[in-house]
């Protein structure tokens, strides 16, 4: 029989489990995400590279593929502004975001910069965007 | 001028609110538009910037980038000199 604490240690651990798998709520890896990180793995060849799918926090159903936040790491990117790296990640994932990726937050480091700080960073809460209602 | 979803008094998306909040702290004067009110803006908007996500930050008809970029301007100090349009 196991403890109560033991019980809940476990849920906590299962449940930070399923957020970082980085789907929206079912722990599947959908084809968008696949795509994205083949597509950036190839375009950019780095070291690091986070992939988390958000929509499960905004205002879409359930099983979308619609929000994104990525982290990549990439020798790439030395010399460029945040711009042009920005514009590179927008390049490699042009189909993605003609179709169904709407909103896209992307961290374009360098190795230098990642070891100073590495850690993929969290999104804002949603406000409801167009579904927001009007008071 | 900021291209967001919803307005100052009222941002309708999270990355929206951000940027508001980071923009609002430089005390530096500047408009918005509300790309949840006119669809060909908002497509049109991405197709002329090439860029595919709001919200869109321009200083003098130049795009600076979206919530991203601008925190990364802050934390480096280089926000406030390109609002200004220092250079």
């Amino acid at each position: 029989m196991l403890s109560g604490q033991l019980v809940v240690r476990l849920f906590s651990m299962a449940s930070r489990v399923c957020m970082s798998r980085g789907s929206a709520g079912s722990g599947v890896i959908g084809p968008v995400e696949a795509a994205i990180r083949t597509k950036l793995e190839q375009a950019l060849n780095p070291e690091v590279l986070e992939l988390r799918n958000e929509s499960g926090g905004h205002a879409v159903p359930p099983g979308s593929e619609t929000h994104f936040r990525v982290a990549v790491v990439s020798s790439r990117f030395e010399g460029l502004s945040p711009l042009q790296r920005h514009r590179l990640v927008h390049a490699a994932l042009s189909e993605e975001l003609a179709g169904p990726v709407h909103a896209l937050a992307i961290q374009a480091r360098t190795p230098a910069q990642w070891r100073e700080n590495p850690q993929l960073d969290t999104s804002p809460p949603c406000l409801g965007g167009s579904k927001k209602s009007r008071t | 001028m900021l291209f967001m979803k919803g307005n100052k008094q009222e941002a309708k998306c999270g990355f929206s609110r951000q940027i508001l909040e980071i923009l609002n702290s430089t005390g530096i004067e500047y408009e918005t538009f509300d790309i949840l009110e006119d669809e060909e803006v908002r497509q049109g908007l991405k197709a002329y910037s090439n860029w595919p996500t709001y919200p869109q930050l321009y200083v003098k008809g130049e795009l600076v980038g979206g919530l991203d970029i601008v925190k990364e301007l802050k934390e480096n100090g280089e926000l406030l000199p390109i609002l200004k349009g220092e250079n």
